[in-house]
């Protein structure tokens, strides 16, 4: 058991993908703050020693903003294109995709399920 | 992409003009224009600027959250008036 970040109990994987369990840490990210620890990026983490642990640990408190703290962080830039009411901020609004995709079809991931419109006529053969 | 940083932030040169003058004079006046490309540069903050929206100006107030937004991201070109038949 390996407590990083809090909450987050990454173990038996290899520490390159461990890490990527942390909200706000990825792939690459993961692979840079090992090679700054100086630990192998395919040692698991249960064969990590106690120095090891808290090196990595001191390395993502100063340098990474992630879980709560950036979650809150992407809220509050969201926040604030909502309140300057920019183009941008409409469409966090509206529910819609926001950098400029089509929405004719599909957007279903911003648009949520379908909504089926009663009376809609299907084409004409 | 993005600009280059050589060039520094594109604004109507006119537009740059009037609102410098206005803030010289200390006077507050709508400023109408249809440069909506034009970015939003901190002398602009406190200032009402009316934008064109391609039929009509859109008055704008400028606060300080705005700054390095572009114009037109204030001026909506569409309207979206509900689909027929989705009542609310």
């Amino acid at each position: 058991m390996a407590r990083i970040a809090g909450i987050d109990i990454p173990k038996n994987k290899r520490g390159e993908i461990a890490l990527t369990y942390i909200f706000g840490i990825s792939r690459s990210t993961a692979k840079k703050i090992l090679n700054e620890a100086n630990v192998d990026i395919h040692k698991k983490v249960q064969d990590w020693s106690d120095d090891e642990q808290n090196l990595i640990r001191n390395i993502i408190g100063e340098k990474y903003t992630i879980e709560g703290a950036l979650r809150s962080e992407i809220q509050l830039n969201i926040k604030r294109l909502r309140d300057i009411g920019c183009y941008r901020g409409i469409r966090h609004r509206l529910g819609l995709p926001v950098r400029g995709q089509s929405t004719k079809n599909n957007a279903r991931t911003r648009k949520g399920r379908k909504k089926t419109v009663a009376g809609k006529k299907k084409a004409p053969r | 992409m993005s600009r280059s940083l050589k060039k520094g932030p594109y604004i109507h040169y006119k537009l740059e003009k009037r609102v410098l003058e206005l803030n010289q004079s200390n006077k507050k006046k709508v400023i109408k224009t249809w440069s909506r490309s034009s970015m939003i540069a901190p002398e602009f903050v406190g200032h009402t600027i009316a934008v064109h929206n391609g039929n009509k100006f859109i008055p704008v107030y400028i606060t300080e959250n705005m700054v390095g937004h572009k114009l037109g991201e204030f001026a909506p070109t569409r309207i979206f008036r509900s689909h027929a038949g989705s009542k609310k």
